[in-house]
C-alpha cells in the first residue's frame, strides 16, 4: 500500500463528508416542498408534469394508498421496458442493427432495471441499440432511482410524523426527486465526463485499420448520460460489456474519482436529509458514522488484500513488490490508470452502495479482496445502500437494534420518542430476513441442481463463489459480478443473430431481483405507516439515546450478526479458503 | 386503482420522452459542441486517415515471413503475428484489444489456468526483453506486462514497463536511449491533479511519436 493510495481515499471521504449536508440539506427542501434555487427552472415543468399524468400533487395518501401507487407504477414500466427490448428490430437508433436478445434474457433485464439492480447477463456494446440504451435502459436508471428515493422521503415523513397517517404524494416526490435532484446533477456530470474523454455520440461503430494495419472497431454510442445517472442513482449497469473499467465510460483517473464520488453522494447525503427532517441532525450523523466506519474498515481490507497480490501471481513468480513505477499487487482485472488502490476503494464502495458498477474485474480479485464486495453486498446494502433503499433498509436495523437495546434494559424500546411494539418489530423482521434467506435458497437451488452449474465458468472454490456472488448481487439490488457466471450465451454473429440464454439463471435471477426490492420497499413503508400515528413521547433521563457512539457500535453490531454472520458459512467455503491458502485449482 | 393506471401510463410516456430523448439527445448536443473529439472517442488521424482511439489500446503486431517471404498462415488461413520490435508493446489481452466486444478472461485468484497464463506471459516478456536488458529476471518484471487488464483495451503500461523496452525500442530503431526516455516522459498520462489514479505510459501516442521522428 502506498501514502498516495491512502491520500486519495482520504480525500474521497473528505469530499463525500462536505458534500452530505450541502446535498442532503437541499434534498430537506426538495422533500418539504419548499423553494429552492432550481425552482425558477423546473417549477413550471413540475407543474406541467401534474397536468399531463393527470394528478394532484396536494392529495396526500396514507401508507397503503402510497404502496399501492408505487407497485401499479412500477409494474407498468416493466412491461413498458420489456417492450422496448423486445422490439429492438424496428428501432430507430439503431446503426449496428442489434436483434433483441431472447425472452429470457429481457426478463432477466427487465427486472434487474426495474429493481435498480442492473445486473447484466448481456453486454451492452454487442446487445443493446442506442435506442434500447436511452429510451429504455437510461430512463429505468432515473425512474428506478426515484422510486427508491420517493419511498424513502414517505418513510421519513412516517418516523417524523406527529400524529396524522399521510406519508406524502407518491407523484409529488417522485417528479421533485427527478426534475430537481437527478436531472441537473446528470447533466453536469455528464459533461464533466465527456470533458475527460468518456464518449457521447449517436454515429454508428467505427472500423479502421491501426498502425500497423490490424482491423480494429471503435464502439459507440450515448454513454455519458448514461453513465452519470448510473452512477448518481446507484443503478450500476454499463453501457459497455466491462463497465466503467472501459475506457470510454471511465478515461481518466478523474473521471474515476468524479464517477466514484457519484456513486455515494446521494446515499450519503439523504443522512443528513433524514435528520433535518426528523429535526434531529445528530440522528442523521449517527447513521452516517455507523456507514462511514463499515466503509472505511472494507476498503481498508480490500486494499491490503489486493497489494499483496494473488496466490496465481506468486505461482507464476509474478512479481508483486510496487517499485517505482509500477502499482504492483494483483494488477490482473485492474487498470494500469487506475491501479490497486483506486481499484479496491471502487470495489468496496460500489458494493456498500448497492450500485454495482465496476472500474476492475471483481472475479480476479483475491479470496480475502474478493470477499469485500460480497459481505458488503451481504449487509443487506445498508452501507449507505441504494439511493432511498439504503437508508430505510438502515432504519429497519434501527428499529431492530433499539429492539434489541429495550430487551437488554428490558423496557419498551423507542426510536424518535415513538415506542417500538410488536407490529413494527414483526414488519421489520420480514423486512431484513427475507432478502438472506431467498438469497442462500436459490444459491443452494443454483448449486445443487445441475440447472444452475451450467451458468458456472471457473472450477473449484471460484465456481462455487462465483454463484454466491451472482444470488447475493441479485438478491441485494447490487448488479455487480463475478462475470464469469453466465446466463446468456452470444455467438460471435452480426446483429447478434442466434444468441440464447440460459433460462433457469435468467429466470431464478429477474424473480429474486423483482421480489427482493419489493418486499423490504413494502416493510419498510408499512412500518413508517404504523409509526406515522404514534404519539411522541418527550425525552426524559430513562430515554435511550439513539445519536449516541454508543448506539452507533451496537448498530453496527447488530448489521455484521445479521447480515454477515448469516452468510459465514457460504463465505468459508468460498472466498475465504481460497484467501488462506496458495492452493491452486 | 383506475386513477394510479391512467397517471401511470402517462407517467411512462412523458418520462420516457424527457429523459429516453430529450435527455440524452440535449447531453449529446451540447457534449458535440463543447468537445467534439473526445464525444466521439478521442479519434486519432494519421496521414487524413482514423488509426486508432488514443484512450484504447492497440497490438503493435506484424506478420510473421515464411522462408519464402510471405506471410506465414495458421490452419484457418489467418496471418501469424508477432510483436513488432520497433514499437513499444501493450499490456496482454483476453481480448486481443477488441472494443467492439469487451470481456475479461473472468479466471479466479486461485486458478491454475492463471498461474499457466502469467508464466506464458512472463516467459515471452523475457524472451522479447532479454537481449538487449541482458540478465532481466522475472521479479524486474512489472506486474503490467503480464496481467490482462480488465477493459482488455488498456491503452498504458507502467512507466517502468516503457524503460525496459525502450532498450529494444532504440535499438531496433537505431535511436538513442535517451531520446527515446524521453519520448516516454512527454507521452505519460500524469495522475489526475497529482494524486488521482496512477501514472501511465500511452502506448498509442508514444509509438506515433517514434514514428514521427523517424520521417522528419
Amino acid at each position: 500500500m502506498t501514502v498516495q493510495g491512502w491520500v486519495q481515499i482520504a480525500f474521497y471521504l473528505v469530499v463525500l463528508t462536505a458534500l452530505t449536508p450541502v446535498l442532503g440539506g437541499y434534498m430537506a427542501r426538495v422533500y418539504r416542498n419548499e423553494r429552492v434555487f432550481l425552482t425558477p427552472v423546473f417549477g413550471p415543468v413540475e407543474r406541467l408534469t401534474y397536468r399531463l399524468l393527470r394528478v394532484d400533487p396536494n392529495v396526500e395518501q396514507d401508507w397503503k394508498a402510497y404502496a399501492r401507487t408505487t407497485l401499479v407504477f412500477s409494474v407498468l414500466f416493466w412491461f413498458a421496458l420489456y417492450l422496448i427490448l423486445r422490439t429492438q428490430g424496428i428501432q430507430p437508433f439503431n446503426p449496428e442493427g442489434f436483434n433483441s436478445a431472447p425472452w429470457n434474457v429481457t426478463f432477466n433485464t427487465t427486472s434487474s432495471f426495474i429493481s435498480n439492480t442492473d445486473w447484466q447477463y448481456y453486454g451492452g456494446e454487442t446487445t443493446m441499440s442506442y435506442f434500447s440504451q436511452m429510451a429504455g435502459l437510461a430512463v429505468q436508471n432515473f425512474v428506478s432511482a426515484a422510486v427508491g428515493m420517493a419511498v424513502l422521503a414517505a418513510v421519513i415523513r412516517g418516523f417524523a410524523s406527529r400524529g396524522t397517517a399521510n406519508l406524502g404524494n407518491f407523484w409529488q416526490d417522485l417528479t421533485r426527486t427527478l426534475f430537481y435532484i437527478l436531472l441537473p446533477l446528470s447533466f453536469v456530470g455528464a459533461l464533466v465526463l465527456v470533458s475527460q474523454g468518456v464518449i457521447q455520440t449517436l454515429s454508428g461503430y467505427v472500423s479502421y485499420a491501426t498502425v500497423q494495419g490490424l482491423d480494429q472497431t471503435l464502439a459507440l454510442g450515448p454513454a455519458a448520460s448514461q453513465i452519470s445517472i448510473k452512477q448518481l442513482g446507484t443503478n450500476g449497469g454499463g453501457f459497455f460489456n466491462v463497465n466503467s473499467a472501459m475506457p470510454f465510460e471511465n478515461a481518466t483517473g478523474f473521471s474515476n474519482f468524479v464517477e466514484i464520488l457519484f456513486i455515494l453522494l446521494i446515499p450519503a447525503a439523504l443522512t443528513y436529509t433524514f435528520g433535518r427532517m426528523v429535526g434531529n441532525r445528530r440522528q442523521g450523523w449517527a447513521l452516517y458514522a455507523a456507514m462511514a466506519v463499515m466503509l472505511v474498515a472494507t476498503i481498508g481490507v480490500a486494499y491490503a488484500a489486493e497489494q499483496n497480490g494473488s496466490p496465481a501471481q506468486k505461482g507464476a513468480q509474478v512479481a508483486t513488490a510496487s517499485a517505482n513505477g509500477t502499482t504492483g499487487g494483483n494488477l490482473e482485472g485492474k487498470e494500469q490508470r487506475f491501479g490497486i488502490a483506486s481499484s479496491s476503494e471502487w470495489a468496496a464502495v460500489t458494493t456498500a452502495a448497492s450500485n454495482g458498477s465496476v472500474n476492475s474485474a471483481h472475479e480476479a480479485y483475491t479470496g480475502i479482496g474478493g470477499a469485500v464486495p460480497l459481505v458488503n453486498m451481504m449487509t443487506g446494502e445498508v452501507i449507505f445502500g441504494g439511493v432511498g433503499s439504503g437508508l430505510y433498509g438502515m432504519l429497519l436495523m434501527v428499529i431492530l437494534a433499539v429492539f434489541i437495546a429495550g430487551l437488554m434494559v428490558g423496557r419498551t424500546p423507542e426510536y424518535l420518542g415513538k415506542k417500538i411494539e410488536a407490529r413494527e418489530v414483526k414488519l421489520t423482521l420480514i423486512g431484513t430476513l427475507f432478502v438472506p434467506l431467498s438469497v442462500l435458497a436459490f444459491t443452494a437451488l443454483a448449486l445443487a441442481t445441475h440447472w444452475g452449474t451450467q451458468s458456472i465458468f471457473d472450477s473449484g472454490p471460484q465456481g462455487f463463489s462465483e454463484t454466491l456472488y451472482a444470488y447475493t448481487s441479485q438478491g441485494n439490488n447490487n448488479g455487480s459480478a463475478f462475470a464469469g457466471y453466465t446466463g446468456f450465451i452470444q455467438p460471435n454473429a452480426p446483429g447478434n443473430a442466434g444468441a440464447t440464454g440460459i433460462s433457469f439463471a435468467d429466470l431464478m435471477g429477474g424473480f429474486l431481483m423483482l421480489i427482493n426490492r419489493f418486499v423490504p420497499l413494502l416493510a419498510a413503508i408499512a412500518v413508517a405507516g404504523s409509526l406515522a400515528t404514534k404519539r411522541v413521547a418527550p425525552v426524559g433521563g430513562g430515554t435511550f439515546r439513539t445519536d449516541t457512539a454508543t448506539f452507533v457500535v451496537l448498530l453496527i453490531g447488530v448489521i455484521v450478526i445479521v447480515g454477515a454472520l448469516t452468510f459465514f458459512p457460504a463465505l468459508l467455503l468460498g472466498p475465504i479458503v481460497q484467501g488462506l491458502t496458495p492452493q491452486l485449482f | 386503482m383506475r386513477r394510479d393506471l391512467i397517471a401511470s401510463a402517462l407517467a411512462v410516456l412523458v418520462f420516457t420522452v424527457v429523459f429516453g430523448l430529450a435527455y440524452p439527445l440535449a447531453t449529446t448536443g451540447v457534449a458535440q459542441v463543447l468537445f467534439p473529439n473526445k464525444a466521439d472517442g478521442s479519434q486519432v488521424m494519421r496521414d487524413g486517415k482514423v488509426v486508432g482511439s488514443r484512450l484504447i489500446g492497440q497490438e503493435f503486431q506484424k506478420p510473421v515471413l515464411g522462408p519464402d517471404g510471405k506471410p506465414k498462415t495458421d490452419k484457418d488461413g489467418n496471418p501469424i503475428l508477432e510483436p513488432d520490435p520497433r514499437y513499444f508493446q501493450s499490456r496482454p489481452s483476453a481480448t486481443g484489444y477488441n472494443p467492439s466486444v469487451t470481456f475479461f478472461n473472468n479466471l479466479g485468484p486461485n486458478q491454475k489456468d492463471l498461474r499457466d497464463l502469467f508464466r506464458a506471459n512472463l516467459a515471452a516478456y523475457l524472451k522479447r526483453e532479454r537481449p538487449t536488458s541482458p540478465g532481466l529476471r522475472a521479479k524486474d518484471v512489472p506486474v503490467d506486462a503480464v496481467t490482462t487488464s480488465a477493459s482488455g483495451v488498456d491503452p498504458h503500461i507502467s512507466q517502468a514497463n516503457a524503460r525496459i523496452q525502450a532498450r529494444r525500442v532504440a535499438r531496433a530503431r537505431n535511436v538513442s536511449l535517451t531520446r527515446v526516455n524521453q519520448l516516454i516522459d512527454d507521452n505519460t498520462d500524469d495522475r489526475a491533479l497529482g494524486f488521482l489514479g496512477e501514472p501511465g505510459v500511452n502506448v498509442l501516442d508514444l509509438n506515433l511519436a517514434l514514428d514521427q521522428e523517424a520521417q522528419a
